[in-house]
């Protein structure tokens, strides 16, 4: 269906010291595409997200994103969503999401009211002064969404976005994030050691093996959830 | 709330009383230990030599600390920036603290005179230390992870700095700048025991060389109110300029 692949990794390998994290992925996203990263703690699902972001270079291997192989190529397309929301309580909400557009150089003025565009749309309406300590968690991951959105870029990188959330508001959020994906289609990777998670939000789930981490498998996230479930509880076996 | 508030008053009414009695009864003699009433007479007697000296060596120590957190913040700032520069100019700015005020101040004031400038130069000396140290700190503990996320939301070193690593260091500076403050007053008095002809601490010097130790007495009154009014002045400042501070932590 999707002629382009936005991002391509081919062999891509990663040690810190003498500990081998990735031993050589490879896998490609189409444009557009939703793919999930799933596997162990420590599988090196992060790793592999820090090198397709271009925060750091693979040790072996190939990465393409948008057609760059070089960090700063990749850096240029990718922006990051971490586990941990990292809003800065010196700014409002309003203002924690307009970080990429300042720093792009938008006025803040303008920056600001092109936050609060989005933010109706995310359903943040009405919190735009809120300090990070007034939001709840699930609050605090959608503002912190709103943020790597205004970066305008055209691949997300998503690591563990609900992680810290509890199993009710992670169910809401990821209905919420369906919706959103839905609304504003980007190229996503979304990291989660949740297979559920991953089947519901993404088109394809690839599963990783523990560390290093190696391709275990590839599942079809549009395709029947139970069977596709049941081959990733095998593959991380 | 009330009760602590209470409490310091309690503790210095009990001590003041404990001194007077002490004082009078044993009936020693005020160049040995001036009774707080006598310190309160010479407040009284000398309040215009004292408000003039207040305002000498309060103007001494409010340049020297504004000076100090210039340059201070500035330093901290360069030396966050450039590896190299810290590597080589960090260990001799902590060696520096080793050298005592008492000897360098003669010194500056044979290069810059009996004038202002010598006391300022002491009091941003002292004062300069605590703010570069303190917001150095600030600057070089950020979580790497929100560099990270700020170099894929399109921000540069600059950005950076202004929207992350600058206000992260705000609380560590404000500490900084609290201990300075601290320091200013006493900065400022050896500044004068070096070479002053006006200020608290010439009077303290000429009151001591006339065995006056009420007026001594009042003088210490005097510089320890100076102390507290600038640090009470930074602590408001702090909670005006980062309220999230407290309520992020």
């Amino acid at each position: 269906m999707h002629a382009v692949s936005e991002i391509v990794v081919a062999d891509a390998a990663k040690a810190y010291g003498d500990v081998a994290v990735l031993g050589g992925v490879s896998l490609e996203v189409p444009s557009g595409g939703t793919v999930g990263l799933v596997g162990r703690s420590g599988c090196g699902k992060s790793t592999l997200l820090r090198l397709i972001a271009g925060l750091e270079a693979p040790d072996r291997g190939r990465i393409a994103v948008a057609g760059a192989e070089d960090e700063a190529g990749r850096l240029a397309s990718c922006a990051l969503m971490p586990q941990a929301d990292l809003l800065m309580p010196w700014r409002d909400a309003l203002g924690n999401a307009s970080v990429p557009l300042e720093n792009a150089g938008v006025g803040r003025r303008e920056a600001r009211a092109r936050a609060a565009e989005l933010f109706a749309e995310l359903g943040l309406a009405g919190f735009e002064e809120a300090r990070s300590w007034e939001l709840s968690g699930g609050m605090r991951q959608r503002v912190a969404f709103a943020r790597t959105l205004l970066a305008e870029k055209p691949v997300l990188l998503l690591d563990e976005p609900f992680g810290a959330l509890d199993a009710i508001t992670r169910i809401e959020m990821q209905e919420w994030l369906a919706g959103a994906l839905a609304a504003l289609p980007r190229t996503a990777v979304l990291v989660t050691h949740d297979i559920d998670e991953a089947l519901r939000l993404c088109d394809r789930v690839v599963v990783l093996t523990a560390r290093p981490g190696r391709v275990a498998c590839e599942l079809d996230g549009a395709g029947p959830a139970e069977p596709a479930r049941e081959q990733a509880v095998e593959a991380l076996r | 709330m009330t009760r602590p508030r209470i409490g310091w008053a309690v503790a210095l009414l009990a001590i003041l009383a404990a001194w007077q009695a002490w004082v009078r009864l044993r009936d020693v003699p005020d160049y040995l230990l001036p009774a707080p009433t006598d310190i309160l007479a010479a407040l009284r007697d000398d309040r215009g030599r004292l408000a003039s000296d207040a305002a000498q060596t309060a103007w001494e120590m409010l340049a020297g600390f504004a000076a100090a957190l210039a340059f201070g913040l500035a330093s901290a700032a360069a030396l966050h920036f450039s590896a190299t520069l810290r590597r080589a100019v960090y260990p001799l700015l902590v060696a520096s603290q080793s050298v005592p005020v008492v000897a360098i101040a003669p010194v500056l004031v044979i290069y810059l005179g009996f004038g202002l400038a010598p006391k300022v130069a002491i009091v941003a000396l002292v004062c300069f230390f605590p703010v570069t140290v303190n917001a150095l700190d600030g600057l070089r503990s950020v979580d790497p992870e929100y560099l990270r996320v700020m170099r894929t939301l399109r921000g540069s070193r600059l950005s950076t700095f202004r929207r992350v690593e600058l206000p992260w260091a705000l609380p560590a500076a404000f500490s900084g700048a609290r201990v300075a403050a601290s320091y200013a007053a006493v900065a400022a008095l050896f500044a004068e025991y070096a070479g002053g002809s006006s200020g608290l601490g010439e009077t303290m010097q000429t009151a001591t060389a006339q065995l006056d130790a009420p007026l001594v007495g009042a003088a210490v009154v005097v510089l320890a109110a100076l102390a507290l009014a600038l640090f009470a002045a930074v602590s408001l400042v702090e909670r005006l300029t980062i309220p999230w501070a407290r309520r992020a932590a």
